[in-house]
């Protein structure tokens, strides 16, 4: 869908849709980033790749919650070294922007995976600073301000491509984190990574997921994503992915309202389908419309006005 | 609204006891569970199965009705094994049915098992038995103990009783199941081809139905995790096995070409060779 409506402009990236792709889903191969695309996506952001090959967990990984599910997949990739081949197929392939995502034990790793990426054709790379389920990276550096700006600083000396960072709610001042990330020269942030949970099944009396920690995401967390892009909108300048839960049009404009300018969909590319970007753009286009508005961009943060 | 109609909400897991073991053979058993929603799964769809504690598995559906279901498992890794020491009243959890199904045809029908990939064919042989003018089946596996349900299956052919091929010549014939099939197809003249087994034995009966041009489906297997299309493990060419599939028709087949039979996503998401 191309529609001068919906276009956005964010951290220099051209998106013809305000929806992207959330990391975590789908996402190892070109093709599916390319099933998305055709779907309606904006831009794609890829699973998760760090400096070596990970399996992930034992299933179960993913159990579903009321409302949402939590997930402990535990970031299996192949690696960089591998995941370039993949990431310059997927460049040729894609009409959208290519966003990968990136994680490491250390902000030298997340400077060399995202260097490799940029070379392999990435549009940007998205900082996992957020995974709740893997000891040693994630939201491990993501909850602490100081390695936070280690990682974003030796991240953009080392790319000249926009640099987002995915932000936790598993803190407690999320604006302290956003501020960290801007001082440092982050382009843009994803608000918000998912929510840590636990499931438990109550007849064999056990937590469900092998990791047993993991992280929640669709509808339940929703206020919760909003509330944290409504704080970190009013906190920082930088341009906002809102992400946590949304599913129609209607959570996209709230996500808007509340001062993201695009929004990123993941677990509803499981509860609908992969096409669930273009029902969102849809809807989004004919909600501008009836109100009077030229762009998605004049609605953005608008329920900051009073 | 959104909430209460949560669309995979009706697929929590669920947990049940197991109400029955059958030994179909030495290394295959086939377990029978209480559950309402897998009880009415379609031919070619499958469940998650939960072993507690130990870890999450897709098994095809080998039957439902009357709010029971059944699969066949060989003890092949952790998770089997550990669910051929469990006995009868032990927890399982369950999520499913997922996936698509077979189409039902008429006419005149060919089903090429391989092993326990035999399951989903005999539980369509059954839901097409009363519609169909000739079923013929053709069931391969490395040796005798592997060879599951050869009695039911000849039950359901309509001339002749099935061909049974062993790799090691232990019983039937000393061959894949793949290689009657030629002179079957030269012999008689069939409407569709269901298939479902080692990736490979797909693939050479989808080179044969391609060279012949006859419609084919195939029941796949991969790596699967989510098992609801979200986490991507079980891509194959633009697919996801676990939604798009696990039954995909000729012209699908033709589009994953490339991997068919030949590779597919290991567990740290890299293509490992078949």
């Amino acid at each position: 869908m191309s529609n001068s409506l919906l276009t956005v402009n964010i951290a220099g990236m051209n998106l013809g849709s305000p929806t992207a792709l959330a990391s975590g889903i789908l996402g190892y191969t070109a093709e599916s980033l390319r099933l998305v695309a055709e779907g309606g996506a904006g831009a794609v952001v890829t699973k998760s790749v760090g400096v070596a090959p990970r399996p992930g967990y034992p299933n179960p990984t993913v159990v579903q919650a009321d409302s949402g599910l939590i997930n402990a997949v535990g970031l299996p990739n192949p690696g960089i070294d591998f995941y370039v081949e993949e990431l310059t197929y997927a460049k040729s392939l894609l009409p959208v922007p290519l966003i990968v995502s990136v994680f490491g034990y250390t902000a030298e790793e997340y400077a060399l995976v995202s260097k490799k990426a940029v070379e392999a054709g990435a549009d940007a790379v998205e900082l996992n600073v957020s995974c709740p389920h893997v000891k040693y990276t994630g939201s491990e550096i993501g909850q602490n301000p100081k390695l936070l700006t280690d990682v974003v600083c030796k991240v953009k000396a080392a790319v000249q491509k926009p640099v987002i960072v995915k932000l936790s709610p598993n803190v407690t001042d999320i604006t302290e984190l956003a501020k960290a990330a801007e001082n440092a020269g982050a382009d843009a942030l994803t608000v918000i990574n998912t929510v840590r949970a636990v499931a438990i099944n109550v007849e064999t009396q056990r937590a469900v997921l092998s990791n047993i920690r993991g992280g929640l995401s669709g509808p339940a967390i929703k206020p919760i994503a909003l509330r944290c892009v409504y704080d970190v909108f009013e906190a920082v300048k930088l341009p906002i992915f809102g992400c946590g839960g949304i599913t129609d049009w209607r959570d996209a404009v709230e996500f808007f309202l509340a001062g993201a300018s695009a929004v990123q969909v993941g677990t509803a590319v499981g509860s609908e389908d992969p096409t669930v970007f273009q029902a969102i753009n849809r809807g989004v286009a004919s909600y501008l419309k009836r109100k009077a508005y030229g762009s998605v961009n004049e609605i953005v943060g608008l329920c900051h006005q009073d | 609204m959104k909430l209460s109609g949560y669309a995979t909400k009706i697929n929590t897991l669920r947990t049940t006891a197991i109400v029955g073991i059958k030994d179909e053979s030495p290394t295959v058993k086939t377990y029978t569970l209480q559950d309402d929603l897998c009880s009415k799964a379609k031919p070619g769809q499958f469940l998650m199965l939960w072993i507690p504690g130990i870890d999450e598995i897709p098994l095809s559906i080998l039957n439902g009705g009357n709010g029971q279901v059944q699969f066949s498992v060989k003890a092949v890794g952790d998770a089997t094994r550990h669910l051929h020491d469990m006995q009868i009243g032990d927890l399982l959890g369950v999520r499913g049915p997922f996936g698509n199904s077979f189409t039902e045809t008429r006419g005149r029908v060919l089903l090429v098992g391989g092993g326990t990939g035999t399951a989903p064919l005999l539980f369509l042989a059954k839901r097409l038995a009363a519609k169909i003018d000739r079923l013929s089946f053709v069931v391969g596996a490395k040796t005798r103990k592997e060879l599951v349900f050869l009695e039911e299956l000849d039950a359901m052919c309509t001339d002749e009783s099935a061909i049974a091929t062993t790799e090691d010549g232990s019983y039937g014939l000393h061959c894949l199941a793949t290689e009657p099939l030629e002179s079957l197809l030269d012999k008689q003249k069939f409407n569709m081809i269901y298939a479902c087994g080692p990736e490979r034995m797909v693939r050479k009966i989808f080179d044969i139905a391609e060279k012949r041009k006859l419609p084919m489906e195939a029941s796949l297997e991969r790596l699967m995790r989510c098992g609801i299309g979200l986490c991507g493990s079980c891509m194959i060419g633009k697919y996801r096995v676990c939604k798009d599939g696990p039954v995909f028709k000729m012209a699908q087949l033709s589009e994953i070409k490339n991997e068919l039979g030949i590779s597919k996503l290991g567990f740290d998401g890299s293509r490992i060779d078949i």
